[in-house]
C-alpha cells in the first residue's frame, strides 16, 4: 500500500470465471490453505504457484459467478491478492470479498490491461492506472460501507469492533 | 406507489412503506438457512470469536446435504460437528441426511409467502417459487446474519419475464431455463430479481416453479420470485406450513398492476423445443436438435435443479419398458428422502431400476464435486443439473452436458444425446 493506494502487476483471466474454478469442490472439505494452490488451476496452472502478495487478479464479465462459497475470496487473500478489478461481479461473489477483505473494484476497460502490466489503483478516487502504458482507467466508485469493510478488515473483526463498542457503553 | 413483488417484501423486511431500487438498506431476517457445508463448521469458528450465539435458533434451518452420507473420515468429522452444534446451539430445525436443503426447506413447510429468508447456498433463489424473497450468501455474510438477525442489501430492480402458451410434451421448465440462459446469458440478470409471470408459469406445479427459481442464479439474478396463488397455498398446506390466507395474504404479496420492471421481455412456451447446453455453460444451450447426437459416458438425474419427484416421473416417462443403452451409465440421486419414498410408493423408482438405473443416497451427490461419484478424466455426462462448469462434477477434462431430466434419459437409452419426443408417446417433434 503507497499513500495514493495499491500497486502490483496483473493476472489477466477472462470473463466468467466460476467459483469452480477458483475453488474447486473437492478441495471444499479441508483446510482452506489446502485449495489456495488450486486456485484457477484449470486456467492456469501457474497462477497459484506465481502470484505475488500484492498482485491484482483482473477479470472480465460475471467474475465469480455461481456457488456461495466464500473460499472462492478466501482463496485470492491467502494468495496475497491486492483486489479484483473486472468489468462486472458475480453478486455472491461480490458481497463475499468485501466479507473477507478483499477489495473488488469494478471496472469497464479491464480489456485493455496485458498479463504481468503494473497496476496502480486508488479504489476510493475510483482510479486504476497502468504504469507501464501510462493509460488511466475510470473505475466505478466502491460505495462508502463497503470501504468500511475493507478498512475493518472484514465483516467479523467490523462486527467484533461493533459489539466491543456496545458492551463498553452498557457498562458505562 | 406502485411497487413489485420484490419491492414490497424488502420494504417489509426493512421496516419500511416503500423502498426504491437502488437505496441500501438493512433488513431483518426471516429465517436463515444453512447446509453442511457453509453452515456449522464456518459458523462455528465466526461466532465463537465474536462471543455470540444465533440471534434467534427458531429462525435457523440445518440441512445436512453436501458431505451426506458421509464419504471419508473428513467428511463424516463435518457431519459429526454439524450435529454436535446444532444440539450446542439449540437449533431445533434440524433436517438430517433429508435431501437438498433447497427441496428439504419447503417440503417442511419452513416457506410461505412474505418472508424474507437467507440461504447459505447458491441455489437458495429457489425459495422465490414460494414468494419469499430468498438468496444466497456466503459463510461470513451468514454468520453475520446469525450474531445480528440483519443483512442489508441494495433494492433491485425487477426483470419481467412473462410466458405464454403450453410446454410441449417432453419439454419441461428446465429447458425454459436453459433456453433463458442462452438469450439473456449468465449475467442478464446483473444481480437483480427476475419475476417469472404468465399463464405458463401459473400453470406449472410448485416443484416447476421451484426449478425456474432455482436457476435464477444462472441468469446472475440476485433471485427469482413468483407470485404465489392457490397452487402455492395447496402445496403449504400439504407441507404443514403455518399459512393462512385468511388474512389475504396471497393478495398482499403480488407486484402492483402498474408497477416499474427494468424490462419485460415475453416468451412463448408452445414454441420451446427440449434444450441441451454443450460445456462448460449453462449459457451454451441450444435446441436438442443442433447440438447433435454426441456419445454419452454417463447419465445424472440429480440434485435440486433435477431429482424431485416430478423430476424422477419425467425419466420414468421416458424409461418405462427401456433399457439404458451398454457403455452408458445411469446414475439417480433423488433431491430429498420425501421424493425417494414416494417414487418407490408409487412405482416410478422400479421403473428407472428396472431400466438400469443405479440409484444413488439422497443429497447433492455428483452435482457440486464434493463427494463421490466424481468423473474422471475425459468422462462425457448429461445431467439434469444446474450447472456445468469446467471441473465442477470431477476431472477438468471431463465435459458436462445440461439437459431436463426427460433429455437426460433419452441420452441414456440411446447411449447419445437425443431428442426425448422421439421416445414419448404423443408427443411431436
Amino acid at each position: 500500500m503507497t499513500e495514493n493506494g495499491l500497486i502490483g502487476r496483473a493476472w489477466v483471466f477472462g470473463d466468467n470465471i466460476d467459483t469452480d474454478v477458483l475453488a474447486p469442490g473437492r478441495y471444499m472439505k479441508g483446510p482452506i490453505e489446502a485449495a489456495a494452490p488450486h486456485c484457477l488451476e484449470s486456467v492456469d496452472p501457474d497462477f497459484a504457484g506465481r502470484v505475488a502478495p500484492g498482485d491484482f487478479v483482473i477479470g472480465g464479465g460475471n467474475f465469480g459467478l455461481g456457488s456461495s462459497r466464500e473460499q472462492a475470496a478466501q482463496v485470492l487473500r491467502i494468495l496475497g491478492v491486492a483486489a479484483v478489478i473486472a468489468k462486472s461481479f458475480g453478486g455472491i461473489f461480490y458481497r463475499n470479498a468485501f466479507n473477507l477483505g478483499l477489495l473488488a473494484v469494478i471496472c469497464p476497460e479491464t480489456g485493455r490491461i496485458d498479463a504481468r502490466d503494473r497496476l496502480a489503483l486508488d479504489a476510493e478516487a475510483g482510479v486504476l492506472r497502468n504504469l507501464d502504458s501510462g493509460e488511466r482507467h475510470a473505475c466505478e466508485p466502491v460505495p462508502a460501507h463497503l470501504l468500511a469493510l475493507i478498512a475493518d478488515g472484514g465483516l467479523i473483526p467490523q462486527l467484533e469492533r461493533r459489539f466491543k463498542s456496545d458492551s463498553g457503553k452498557e457498562t458505562t | 406507489m406502485a411497487q413489485t413483488l420484490a419491492e414490497k417484501l424488502v420494504a417489509r423486511a426493512a421496516g419500511r412503506a416503500t423502498v426504491v431500487p437502488g437505496e441500501i438498506v438493512t433488513c431483518r431476517v426471516d429465517l436463515a438457512m444453512v447446509h453442511d457445508s457453509s453452515g456449522p463448521r464456518r459458523l462455528k469458528p465466526m461466532l465463537e470469536r465474536l462471543g455470540v450465539g444465533v440471534w434467534d435458533p427458531d429462525r435457523l434451518v440445518v440441512i445436512t446435504d453436501h458431505f451426506a452420507p458421509a464419504f471419508d473420515d473428513a467428511s463424516a468429522a463435518i457431519q459429526e460437528l454439524t450435529r454436535d452444534w446444532v444440539a450446542a446451539a439449540g437449533v431445533r430445525n434440524f433436517h438430517d441426511l433429508q435431501g437438498v436443503c433447497h427441496i428439504v426447506l419447503p417440503e417442511r413447510g419452513h416457506l410461505k409467502p412474505g418472508l424474507f429468508v437467507v440461504g447459505g447456498d447458491s441455489h437458495s433463489c429457489t425459495g422465490g417459487a414460494f414468494g419469499c424473497f430468498m438468496f444466497g450468501v456466503g459463510a461470513t455474510d451468514m454468520a453475520g446474519v446469525c450474531a445480528t438477525g440483519e443483512t442489508w442489501i441494495r433494492v433491485p430492480e425487477t426483470i419481467r419475464l412473462r410466458w405464454s402458451g403450453r410446454l410441449g410434451r417432453g419439454v419441461a421448465a428446465k429447458d425454459m431455463m436453459l433456453a433463458l440462459c442462452a438469450r439473456l446469458g449468465m449475467d442478464g440478470g446483473d444481480y437483480q430479481v427476475i419475476q417469472y409471470d404468465g399463464a405458463t408459469v401459473t400453470g406449472l406445479p410448485m416443484a416447476e416453479r421451484m426449478t425456474l427459481c432455482n436457476m435464477a442464479v444462472e441468469l446472475g439474478a440476485q433471485t427469482g420470485l413468483i407470485a404465489p396463488d392457490a397452487v402455492t397455498a395447496d402445496y403449504l398446506r400439504e407441507a404443514g406450513a403455518d399459512f393462512d390466507d385468511e388474512a389475504g395474504e396471497l393478495a398482499r404479496w403480488q407486484s402492483d398492476p402498474d408497477a416499474t420492471y427494468r424490462t419485460t421481455l415475453d416468451f412463448d412456451a408452445g414454441a420451446l423445443a427440449p434444450q441441451v447446453a454443450a460445456p462448460h455453460s449453462p449459457a451454451n444451450a441450444a435446441p436438442v436438435g443442433e447440438v447433435g447426437p454426441v456419445a454419452v459416458d454417463r447419465a445424472y438425474i440429480g440434485a435440486c435443479t433435477g431429482a424431485k419427484l416430478v423430476d424422477l416421473r419425467m425419466a420414468a416417462e421416458v424409461l418405462k419398458g427401456r433399457k439404458v443403452a451398454s457403455g452408458t451409465r445411469l446414475l439417480v440421486a433423488p433431491a430429498s428422502a420425501r421424493a425417494a419414498e414416494q417414487a418407490a410408493a408409487e412405482g416410478t423408482l422400479e421403473i428407472l431400476t428396472e431400466a438400469g438405473a443405479d440409484i444413488l443416497p439422497t443429497g447433492c451427490g455428483a452435482c457440486a464435486g464434493y463427494g463421490g461419484a466424481l468423473l474422471p478424466e475425459d468422462e462425457v455426462c448429461i445431467a439434469s443439473t444446474a450447472r456445468n462448469f469446467k471441473g465442477r462434477m470431477g476431472a477438468a477434462s471431463s465435459r458436462v452436458y445440461l439437459a431436463s431430466p426427460y433429455s437426460v434419459a433419452a441420452a441414456a437409452v440411446t447411449g447419445h444425446i437425443a431428442d426425448p419426443r422421439d421416445l414419448l408417446d404423443g408427443a411431436a417433434p
